[in-house]
């Protein structure tokens, strides 16, 4: 269905070849997953599906690439519109009208389908997407999910044979993820389409996959295989394949279904290890007691001896307090009757769906939003009355969109900005950027840095003021897994330095690798707050995959486990 | 399948309740995108009473226009974003009487009037601005005949605000001639372009705040002006490349005798339309330019129709005229028709004198017609009733429940 013949894509004003040395069969009814770190090329090799590349990019394309038989050399990106859809990584850019249904029937009318079957059509997929209530909404009224779902349904409706997606879950939540995936699934069985597909968050795709192509890394090759073997080489990975990797199983698991299968003798292997010294060693925090006092197990004595080990300096030093927090946007409650206290040192994840809540919470610490009712402090200070110079130096947010923090033409400016707004030494910020960011020359633009190396120019700009409390929303969105183990690295290290963190994500594996606490927002209001062990162990959607698979066991990332079974290697030694 | 059917089976049993009385059976139905109001018919009602008042400077019946227009938006908007840009033209229209008031007090006015209720410090000018003023004398019916003035130019954009309110905008673009359509999708797409400027506005400026700059005035907004436009455009690219990939801009192939014809048609036409509205203007050419123009309309029409055939486009449901319609258009026409043919026979009664001052006094017939325009509140298709999902954090909620 779709043929790459030894491509390369070069674009105007490169040194090099973007990617090179392509060479792809797709057959119908399959769904590919490309895969790679960032900065490889991925949505390159996408939009050349579409014709995108080279006729919107510019740039030179050598090779051959067939969709259908019709080649996009020769067929500009409207006419292979009858059989390609593309869905770019933000679906707010995509929409072209302002309701659900106009909105599915765009890519119709542009193709001269007749009225009969233009409506036949938006009614089938309406349901298959679950779409039905929505119809007459306004898009600009939908959340993330919603988007997502309405963007693929748009490109579905002209019934085309290919789906192209990039990244179609990494601004969702696992449900809305878990929906998407499942339509797509769906698609695939029952329709026959093909899907070529880019994700960053592997766990959650790599096993509706048939088969993967991956992107080693820059101007390399593509090396397309079965999902397992590419995973053994795969310079990115999912937990599930990494706990894999660890134990040595062959072949490789990919869903958290096999992987079960075979953890028995992980499992009884792990039995017998002192997890708290395990933990111990990684949570190197002034970790806070656990708000609620916990059920004597014989499992949770890790958080036993952890109350009694550290002496409770929560509570006579509180970085931030909400009481009862109300917050009104509009009509609508975001927030309604929230209360929080954040310690020194402690991380908390706040997670839930898109639109729970989680946004407005981090925005009400910062003085973004005004309460309705309740009350924020934030180091003995009501955020939204005090002066912006002032709260730098108590509570600092990296924003969604860490681009919006950064204004000026280089990165050099952009740090001597950040120490003059936060009254710091000069170099203060260039410091910790060559902290965080080795290799950056002063002269980059910042908007040419990739995401990762933005969202740490951000976090470099926010520490600056050296604030006790720092607030990430969605820090991992579009992150590769390198990119993410260095985040979590330096959060660990700013927590251990006393920094409370709080982070806003989707993403368990983030929350499972760095936070001690999980406070789960619903509709503005709080409905789990405790360790996360426990928090996320009791819910399937917000259940890392490791705690899936060693369940009863209250494992949750792989680096615990290494440490474990390093721990258990050493014993007979001793 | 099912489910898409029940939600129908539901509407239409919403729809047809027993009619009990026959009031009921002719209470105008809730909306839906079948029954919905040719946004057409709105616009013609609301030029309707646009039309009206600018025949009128009476500040009783220009009031009434104001009520009359307010009250159908108040009956019959929905709750989309776009029904929003009511309160928008409102304080706009507001804006614009007080400026006139304004200009009246400094540059006073040429009404000649005799109460003068405050004498400004005049401003001296050389000899050559003569016939200009700045200060002065303010006399009560230079005040009274600027409010006149400037409340007959409120009501006008009162009105077109209701129809902006009423009527959706993209939807009136699908009634447009298929020749036409792709310039007006990118018209709008280009409208979307300011509303989204804020929205990036706004944040970037929230975003100041999280680097410890204050988050508003004049400095704040420069500042963040360059980041905006960046974003803008570059949404704007990602939007035409996905508008390219969706098939935006496809066309049929047409003989190439078709497509000599249409640009024959249409530029002849065009042509016939100047020519014609030269005639119908200047002294000399009374005679042929109104055939002139007709024929050039008649002409760029028919290139119109016959450039819609290289259109391969079809229209997803587009609305009807249907009674309803012709029943909201005719009472916006009806308010004009009325008010004009009132104007000739009593002028004095829809422009009260300011001099000598006098109260104006409300006439009867002419306002009995203005509130004919009240109709649409009682024919078009009402907006659903405020319905959980719409209004409620549930808005907000993505659709299911992780369990």
């Amino acid at each position: 269905m779709i043929r790459f013949e030894d491509v390369s894509v070069t674009y105007d004003g490169a040194a090099g070849p973007t990617v090179q040395g392509i060479d792809l069969t797709v057959p119908e009814g399959e769904l590919v997953l490309l895969v790679g770190p960032s900065g490889v090329g991925k949505s390159t090799v996408l939009g050349a599906v579409s014709g995108l590349v080279p006729h919107f990019t510019g740039g030179t394309l050598r090779g051959r690439v067939t969709v259908a038989g019709r080649d996009t050399r020769t067929h500009k990106p409207r006419e292979l519109a009858d059989v390609v859809g593309t869905v770019g990584q933000d679906p707010l850019a995509h929409f072209v009208t302002d309701t659900v249904e106009d909105e599915l029937a765009y890519g119709m009318e542009s193709l001269g389908l007749g009225p009969d079957v233009m409506r036949r059509r938006v009614e089938e997929t309406l349901d298959l997407l679950g779409l039905a209530d929505l119809r007459e909404r306004p898009i600009a009224t939908l959340s993330g999910g919603q988007r997502q779902r309405v963007a693929i349904g748009s490109v579905l409706t002209p019934h085309p044979s290919v789906l192209v997606l990039d990244e179609p879950t990494s601004a969702l939540d696992p449900a809305a993820a878990e929906e998407v995936l499942a339509v797509l699934q769906r698609l695939v069985h029952d329709l026959g389409t093909t899907v070529l597909m880019a994700e960053h968050r592997l766990e959650r795709v790599i096993q509706y996959a048939d088969q993967v192509a991956l992107l080693p890394s820059p101007g390399a090759p593509l090396v397309p295989g079965t999902p397992s073997e590419i995973m053994a080489v795969s310079p990115v990975y999912p937990p599930v394949v990494a706990l894999g990797r660890l134990a040595e199983w062959s072949p490789l698991p990919l869903t958290v279904r096999d992987a079960r299968r075979r953890a028995g003798a992980l499992g009884e292997r792990l039995e017998g290890v002192a997890y708290e010294e395990v933990n111990k060693a990684e949570v190197a925090a002034p970790t806070p007691p656990p708000p609620a006092p916990r059920p004597v197990q014989h499992r949770s004595r890790l958080f036993r001896k952890r109350a009694t080990a550290i002496p409770t300096p929560a509570e006579t030093a509180v970085v931030a307090e909400i009481n009862n927090l109300t917050v009104r946007r509009g009509r609508i409650e975001a927030l309604h009757d929230v209360t929080l206290t954040v310690a020194p040192g402690e991380t908390i994840a706040l997670m839930g769906r898109n639109g729970a809540g989680k946004s407005t919470l981090l925005s009400a610490l910062v003085g973004l939003v005004e309460p309705a009712a309740g009350s924020v402090r934030v180091g003995g200070a009501v955020p939204h009355r005090t002066a912006p110079r002032d709260l730098v130096r108590r509570v600092g947010l990296v924003p969604q969109e860490p681009r919006d923090l950064l204004y000026a033409d280089t990165v050099a400016a952009e740090c001597a900005a950040a120490d003059c707004d936060a009254g710091a030494e000069p170099g203060t910020c260039r410091t910790l950027v060559s902290e965080l960011l080795p290799g950056i020359a002063d002269g980059t633009h910042p908007r040419d840095l990739s995401e990762g190396q933005r969202l740490a120019l951000a976090l470099a700009v926010v520490l600056t003021a050296r604030p006790p409390l720092l607030l990430l929303d969605e820090p991992t969105r579009g992150l590769d897994y390198a990119a993410k183990s260095r985040l979590v690295t330096v959060l660990r290290e700013l927590a251990s330095q006393g920094h409370a963190i709080v982070l806003a994500t989707h993403d368990v594996e983030l929350a499972a690798e760095l936070s001690h606490r999980v406070v789960i927002l619903a509709d503005g209001e709080t409905v789990a707050d405790g360790p996360t062990a426990e928090v996320v162990v009791a819910s399937p959607s917000f259940a890392p995959q490791i705690a899936k698979i060693l369940a009863p066991q209250k494992w949750l990332t792989v680096t615990q486990i290494r440490a474990a079974l390093h721990a258990t290697d050493q014993e007979p030694e001793k | 399948m099912s489910k898409a059917q029940s939600v129908r089976n539901e509407q239409s049993v919403r729809n047809e309740q027993p009619p009990r009385t026959a009031r009921r059976q002719l209470r105008a139905p809730v909306t839906t995108r079948s029954n919905a109001l040719h946004p057409g018919a709105w616009w013609l009602w609301a030029l309707g009473l646009g039309t009206a008042a600018s025949r009128t400077t009476n500040p009783l019946l220009l009031a009434l226009l104001i009520g009359v227009a307010g009250y159908v938006v108040a009956a019959r908007r929905t709750d989309a974003p776009w029904s929003r840009s009511y309160g928008a033209f409102v304080k706009l229209a507001l804006a614009v009487l007080a400026v006139r008031l304004v200009f009246a007090v400094l540059l006073g006015s040429p009404v000649p009037g005799t109460h003068t209720l405050v004498t400004l410090p005049e401003l001296p000018l050389p000899h050559w601005a003569q016939g200009i003023r700045v200060g002065g004398r303010v006399t009560a019916e230079g005040l009274v005949f600027a409010l006149y003035d400037g409340l007959k130019l409120a009501t006008l954009l009162v009105c077109v605000g209701a129809a902006n309110a009423l009527a959706n905008p993209a939807r009136l673009l699908k009634s447009l001639p298929g020749a036409l359509y792709e310039a007006g999708v990118a018209v709008v797409v280009a409208l979307t372009f300011a509303p989204n400027l804020i929205a990036d506005v706004q944040r970037l400026r929230a975003a100041r705040r999280l680097r410890g700059r204050p988050d508003s005035g004049m400095r704040g907004l420069l500042q963040v002006g360059l980041p905006v436009l960046e974003g803008a455009l570059e949404r704007s690219v990602a939007l035409a490349a996905a508008m390219d990939a969706r098939g935006y801009g496809r066309t049929a192939e047409v003989a190439p005798a078709v497509r000599r014809t249409t640009a024959a048609l249409t530029l002849g036409g065009l042509v016939g339309v100047c020519a014609g509205t030269y005639g119908l203007l200047t002294a000399e050419g009374g005679g042929y330019g109104l055939p002139v123009l007709l024929a050039g309309v008649g002409a760029a029409l028919a290139g119109l129709w016959l450039g819609g055939r290289r259109s391969l486009r079809t229209r997803y449901r587009p609305d009807v005229w249907g009674v309803r319609a012709w029943l909201v258009a005719a009472s916006g026409a009806g308010v004009a028709a009325l008010l004009i043919l009132y104007g000739s026979y009593d002028p004095a009664a829809l422009h009260p004198g300011v001099v000598p001052l006098a109260s104006p006094t409300l006439p009867l017939w002419p306002a009995a017609a203005i509130l004919l325009g009240l109709v649409p509140s009682f024919v078009a298709p009402a907006p659903a009733p405020a319905l959980a999902p719409v209004h409620a954090p549930a808005a907000l909620r993505a659709p299911k429940e992780p369990s």
